[in-house]
């Protein structure tokens, strides 16, 4: 269907669309119009990403003469597959001719398509092997070299020989293009999948990728550089982002990671020893362009660029890098005396927290590195590795991790704090001293993406409390709403349970939860519900460790045994190809109707992004309130920090981020209104009032007084009402002048009305 | 099985001293032959006609072996054996091979018991198991039984004989269906200790063998590779076990020194290599919407180090020691994933190496089938694209869809025509039923001019598409409303009107007739007189309902009264007919005994 939002034609793929869709889209039109930043809260299952992609693509493609750019951010790759494919969708629907170009981007781990390359197991590796085939110098080399001797990437050469015709030479031919698009057309052409996209980026309408390549300063430098400022951000599932911008400005410093760096720091002093003897000229030339104040950031080729500064391009002052590590034996000096301090520091034996500016000035005492040193290690690093040719990157992970840390740490003085703890709080017993430079200041890695990009767009099922996020990342949205859902039907049925059947509350506080009487009334809670609730059933506990034991004991109570007389059980692991691998049977067991549960973790891998819908996931058990680790001293240091300056109280903050966390893992269930699913919180702390009124709108309007506080009987028959309820078939228009679902002339009609008022 | 050639004496009665002679058993026949050449007294048997046999107790005086042909009247051949052993040979052979005529398992427990219960037929335990299994699921049928074999009208095996093809078509269905892996995880070879010594005690069967393998491919390969040649099967199963016992005390350090002394026991402590190629095989097809292993691919902020280490939300693994952490998550999944694959048909159980080696070969067929569909797979596709799609925004699509089964068609159609009916009204887009035979008329004529117009010239517009619904529509309700206008709707029908009562015992005793009369029938033409008495019986239960009918017509008000006897007079009709047909038959064989009493046809 088509219909007209001011003066923009909306294209939608559809045949109807949910009032609170046509809203969504309004109020978006609003903010691009605007050119502001905007947030926005919509229920989960109300279509909220092709209501996203339907009207930017069109207001994109309304307005011809001011060429905009949809930047999609999704925290994981699949989820970029799940939003590519619904824009696959969308395009097929677009009035034939236009000419829309979309791709995905990723690693080369996920793009490459050489064999001998990508068959290396971890991306690092990957990311290694290619340059070693398609280093400049590598493929200098090559070309003198008689052929066969130095080995090259076939692909990487034909798409090489291809765009030397100019850039133009090499595009790819309007559509959507998913990762494994991208590896067919490469294969077919025989042109580089990465490097075709890293170029097809800069033509592209519609560029999908993973929220590092515009938040993480160390990718976005390199893949982000050269978007315009005429781009429309969108952070999709953006509950967590302030998280995310937290870790990318993250480093910590291990014993292993001192090693490894003392162990790099060798080679590189035989490496330039050498050069020395061969080739001195090219330590002389590197001297004079440091001199001259270019870092490496020149014209490098696309081949020979990897991760980049970790600080954010503008708080490096425009200026030459100091005197005293310009020549490489000086700054290797440099850099052994900062290991070397480090590893003074990790001997401790207490806890240490200091801030930057006190470390700074204790380095700067003990080892004579002084704040501007330590900032421009990191490009001095990467500049000294180019003169080296040294291409096995992987191999210098650690000292480039050092150097990460010092780069940070000179550059920014506020918002951080260092933490040194010689074990883990867990295990008091095995020594395990951890250097942690931790960001508290979600505002800082997100500031230059606010800056430069013309309209940012944060939006997600959970963002309650909605002022809250402009706060934390410190922006001013136009537009900052929160929807509510209009539904046909009751289909999400959410309840409180804090009694188990025999009466007892059932909670994951820590002083209960290793109660037996407690884990035996959460397995008699699940035992009943797998015997009455059809195909898929999710339970996410609240950390691994719980899960784990929970599990043994429930193994031996004979539970286990039961449950699977009802329901084959897949586990999330701490393996991600095995979780992955779980996750596709469970799908295969509600496909074929054998019916399963799974088990999974809250802020784990898949609460981050899988979809429960349909029959996927009929109920979902939020087994206890998945609060953060509060001992935790990174947290504390964080609350300190969030309370100090933006007066956020810490409990405030604590229940507000779990209950955040577990209403994004029970919205998992619902995908679109003819879907139906319960949500069991099963916690007795659910049931104040302070936790709960931190849910989402949607959920709490669903939440009846009833069902607030139920023992596991009590629900059993509730769910099978529910069931039988949904079972019935139902009329999906909606009745009445309270219309959930709208047609074209629905839409026309809604606009004249709007406009005979005015 | 072979022959078994033994010597007894053959014994006319039990009093007898019996004849000598050599008894010899094949697979069909039993043959005796006296030692005295000139005795007279030869047998040569069918098993076939044998329906059980009996035997004297160990200990005892004789050693006899009773082979009954007939098990009521006890008549059958006595063979007396020089001793138990000899004895107890021939008795093992007739108790094969008569299980194997008539499947019954254990012919010296059943025997007695079956000859109450059946007449002149022989079950087996698995028939009687399907008919009470088919009893369970159909009520009415249960009734029926109820009514008539627990009362005595009709026997089991004429009940069951006029339901065959019941019988047949559910052995068919069970023999094709393949029973998976059981759901549960091995529970069933947890260690059981005696309490008193340190040993542990592990049991095996053929099953469990046979999911371990599954489940653990690396030991099925350790097996192949290791026994017979290596060691024994037996010292295999203890290695495993060891290993296993292990694990479940989950003493790591221990399971670590022996994995270093015994490289064998190694191997089940050790990672499973086979396992872990096919994920990475089966990751590559994964639908790329949950593949979180790409992931891990794109993640820029956990290179080494970066990010937040130690929040409380991630833990930190020591996988110090040099074995794996084998986890029961992990065992876990991989049962459910072996579970949901379930077994490949051409695995038997049997030998144990044979089950090693099958599973082996057709986990290699599947490798090379795998091989080619990796990057084109247009049904995952298809999939792909299904799932992206928001379901009732979009218009209704063409889903492949499976016929129904359904069990009673009666109650089916009731409900749904009953909702046709109602929405039909609702839109009103129907006709009403009273001009309904006028609409057919009218839309049969409009149809022949139609077709006329359409041969005549076919440039002008062929049909109002919205007329042609409308007869269609029209036609089509009355129809439909016709064919089940009787007892098909639980409102409309004269059957819906009754009460409730009353409907059910018509419906009842509609059954019963129809059960007797079918009984009734089919015993004509008297040939035999167990046939006859049959046909009394069953002539009496049918006067009995007769009178019921007759008590039903009379007891329902008046206001329907005329309805149920419009609804029995059918009934009563056949009861009449088939009244008649008894008499009638009667007649003539009173006449024929009379006529053979006097010695004069009739």
């Amino acid at each position: 269907m088509r219909f007209q939002i001011d003066d923009v034609t909306v294209y939608f793929p559809y045949e109807h669309i949910y009032p609170e869709q046509y809203e969504y889209m309004v109020e978006m039109k609003r903010a691009l119009d605007a050119r502001g930043h905007c947030l926005l809260e919509m229920p989960t299952g109300t279509g909220k990403t092709v209501a996203l992609l339907s009207l930017i693509v069109s207001y994109v493609l309304a307005k011809p003469q001011q060429p905009l750019k949809l930047l999609y951010c999704t925290r994981t790759v699949h989820e970029m597959e799940k939003t590519l494919a619904e824009l696959r969708f969308l395009y097929d629907h677009l009035p034939s001719g236009t000419r829309l170009l979309a791709l995905g981007l990723s690693s080369r781990k996920n793009l490459c398509v050489n064999p001998s390359v990508v068959s290396a197991s971890s991306r690092d590796s990957v990311d290694s092997s290619c340059r070693r085939l398609t280093a400049s110098w590598v493929r200098a080399r090559a070309a003198e070299a008689p052929p066969g001797t130095v080995p090259s990437c076939s692909f990487f050469e034909s798409y090489d020989r291809a765009s030397s015709g100019g850039p133009e030479a090499v595009l790819l031919p309007p559509g959507v293009y998913t990762l494994q698009d991208l590896r067919a057309f490469g294969k077919e052409r025989g042109w580089c999948p990465y490097f075709l996209a890293r170029h097809m980026v800069n033509y592209a309408n519609v560029v999908v990728y993973s929220y590092q390549y515009l938040l993480d300063p160390k990718v976005a430098e390199i893949i982000s550089r050269e978007m315009q400022r005429e781009c429309i951000v969108v952070f999709d599932e953006a509950h967590n982002i302030d998280n995310v911008c937290i870790e990318a400005l993250s480093v910590s410093v291990r014993r292993v990671t001192l090693d490894g760096a003392t162990r790099n720091l060798t080679r590189m002093t035989q490496e330039i020893d050498r050069f020395k003897a061969t080739d001195a000229g090219r330590l002389r030339a590197e001297y004079n362009r440091l001199v001259e104040g270019l870092a490496q950031r020149g014209n490098l080729p696309i081949t020979d660029a990897w991760l980049a500064n970790p600080a954010l391009p503008d708080d490096i002052l425009k200026e030459a890098v100091p005197g005293n590590i310009r020549k490489a034996e000086h700054f290797l000096s440099v850099l052994r005396r900062l290991v070397q301090y480090l590893k003074g520091r990790l001997d401790t034996e207490n806890v240490e927290t200091e801030s930057p500016i006190g470390f700074v000035a204790s380095l700067n005492s003990q080892a004579g590195i002084d704040q501007k040193m330590l900032k421009f290690c990191y490009d001095r690093l990467h500049s000294l590795m180019m003169t080296l040719e040294i291409t096995d990157t992987d191999e210098f992970l650690p000292v480039q991790t050092v150097c990460d840390f010092a780069t940070l740490v000179g550059t920014y003085s506020k918002g951080f704090s260092i933490i040194i703890e010689p074990f883990d709080e867990r295990m008091p017993n095995i020594p395990d001293p951890v250097l942690q430079l931790s960001c508290h200041d979600a505002s800082l890695a997100i500031k230059p993406v606010f800056d430069r990009f013309q309209s940012v767009i944060i939006t997600s099922g959970t963002l309650s409390p909605i002022d809250l996020y402009p706060r934390l990342l410190n922006f001013h949205p136009v537009i900052s709403r929160s929807f509510q859902m209009s539904l046909t039907r009751d289909c999400i049925c959410p309840m409180v349970l804090t009694r188990g059947s025999d009466q007892l509350p059932v909670s994951t506080k820590y002083d209960m939860r290793s109660d037996p009487g407690v884990v035996r009334n959460y397995g008699r809670l699940l035992l009943e519900m797998v015997g009455a609730v059809p195909d898929g059933i999710v339970c996410f506990f609240v950390s691994y460790s719980y899960m784990d034991s929970i599990i043994n004991s429930w193994n031996e109570m004979g539970i286990l045994q039961d449950i699977m007389q009802h329901k084959l059980i897949f586990i999330e692991t701490q393996d991600v190809v095995e979780t992955t691998l779980a996750l596709d049977n469970y799908r295969r067991a509600c496909d074929c109707g054998r019916g399963a549960v799974f088990f999974s973790v809250a802020r784990g891998k898949v609460a981050e992004g899988i979809d429960f819908d349909r029959h996927y996931g009929r109920l979902v058990i939020m087994f206890g309130i998945p609060f953060q680790y509060t001992l935790s001293r990174i947290l504390r240091a964080r609350l300190e920090y969030l309370r100090e300056t933006f007066q956020i109280k810490e409990g405030d903050f604590l229940t507000f981020d779990a209950v955040r966390q577990a209403a994004q893992c029970v919205g998992r269930v619902i995908r679109s209104k003819a879907d139906y699913g319960m949500m069991i919180f099963a916690d007795k702390r659910y049931s104040r009032q302070d936790k709960r009124s931190k849910l989402p709108g949607w959920i709490l309007s669903h939440l009846r007084d009833a069902h607030l506080n139920l023992s596991t009987d009590m629900a059993l028959h509730i769910a099978r009402e529910f069931l039988r309820r949904m079972a019935q078939p139902y009329d999906k228009a909606g009745v009445g002048h309270q219309k959930t679902l709208l047609s074209q002339e629905d839409l026309k009609k809604m606009s004249e009305d709007s406009g005979s008022m005015v | 099985m072979g022959v078994v050639t033994v010597t007894a004496k053959f014994k006319p009665a039990v009093k007898e001293p019996g004849i000598p002679g050599m008894l010899r058993m094949t697979e069909e026949r039993f043959t005796f032959t006296p030692t005295d050449q000139r005795s007279t007294v030869k047998l040569d048997v069918s098993f076939s006609k044998i329906k059980a046999h009996r035997f004297t107790k160990e200990g005892t005086k004789q050693a006899l072996l009773n082979i009954l042909h007939d098990t009521e009247k006890g008549g059958g051949y006595i063979f007396e054996f020089d001793n138990f052993s000899d004895r107890n040979v021939c008795r093992d052979f007739v108790g094969k091979v008569l299980g194997k005529f008539q499947t019954v398992p254990s012919p010296v427990q059943n025997a007695p018991e079956l000859s109450t219960l059946v007449h002149g037929e022989q079950i087996s335990a698995a028939e009687l198991e399907r008919r009470m299994k088919l009893l369970r699921e159909d009520s009415e049928l249960q009734k029926l039984h109820k009514q008539f074999v627990m009362s005595g009208v009709l026997t089991e095996a004429e009940f069951w004989a006029a339901r065959k093809n019941m019988l047949d078509s559910d052995t068919y269905r069970t023999s094709k269906q393949r029973a998976g892996f059981k759901s549960a995880i091995l529970a069933d070879v947890r260690p059981l200790t005696d309490g008193q010594s340190n040993k542990v005690t592990f049991s095996l069967t053929r099953e469990i063998i046979h999911q371990i393998f599954a489940e653990k491919p690396a030991v099925r390969q350790a097996f192949l590779n290791f026994v017979p040649s290596k060691m024994t099967e037996n010292d295999f199963w203890k290695k495993y076990f060891k290993a296993d016992f292990l694990y479940r005390a989950k003493n790591t350090l221990a399971a670590a020194a022996e994995a270093a002394e015994d490289e064998e026991l190694a191997v089940f402590l050790k990672k499973d290599d086979i396992v872990a190629e096919e994920s990475r095989r089966k990751i590559r097809r994964v639908d790329p919407t949950l593949d979180m292993a790409a992931d891990a691919g794109d993640d820029y902020m956990h290179v080494m180090d970066h990010g937040i280490l130690r929040d409380g939300s991630k833990e930190t693994a020591d996988t110090d020691n040099g074995l794996p952490q084998r986890t029961l998550l992990q065992d876990l999944n991989r049962h459910a994933a072996v579970v949901l694959e379930g077994r490949s048909n051409e695995v038997e159980l049997g030998d144990t190496r044979a089950v090693a080696e099958a599973l082996a070969k057709s986990k290699q067929v599947e490798l090379s089938n795998q091989a080619e569909d990796e990057d084109a797979n247009p049904d995952r596709l298809q999939r792909l694209r299904r799932m992206t799609e928001i379901e009732d925004l979009q218009g209704s699509q063409n889903l492949p869809f499976a016929a129904l089964c359904i069990k009673d068609p009666r109650e089916y159609f009731d409900s749904q025509h009953a909702i046709a009916l109602k929405t039909l009204r609702e839109t009103g887009g129907g006709t009403k039923f009273d001009n309904l035979i006028l609409s057919a008329k009218e839309a049969y004529e409009y149809l022949v001019d139609q077709i006329s117009e359409v041969k005549g010239g076919m440039n002008g517009p062929v049909i109002q598409s919205e007329a042609a619904i409308k007869i269609l529509s029209g036609l089509n309700q009355h129809v439909s409303s016709t064919k089940y206008n009787l007892g098909k709707s639980p409102q409309e029908s004269v059957l819906g009107r009754l009460p409730n009562k009353t409907k059910d015992e018509i419906l009842d005793n509609w059954a019963s007739i129809q059960e007797l009369l079918q009984h009734f029938w089919s015993s004509y033409p008297i040939t035999t007189s167990y046939l006859y008495s049959k046909v009394t019986r069953i002539k009496d239960a049918m006067t009995q309902i007769y009178r019921r009918l007759e008590e039903i017509k009379e007891s329902v008000q008046s206001d329907v009264r005329h309805q149920v006897s419009l609804l029995i007079k059918p009934m009563l009709q056949a009861l009449d007919a088939a009244f008649a047909h008894f008499d009638n038959e009667q007649q003539k064989r009173s006449a024929k005994s009379e006529g053979r009493h006097n010695g004069v046809a009739p």
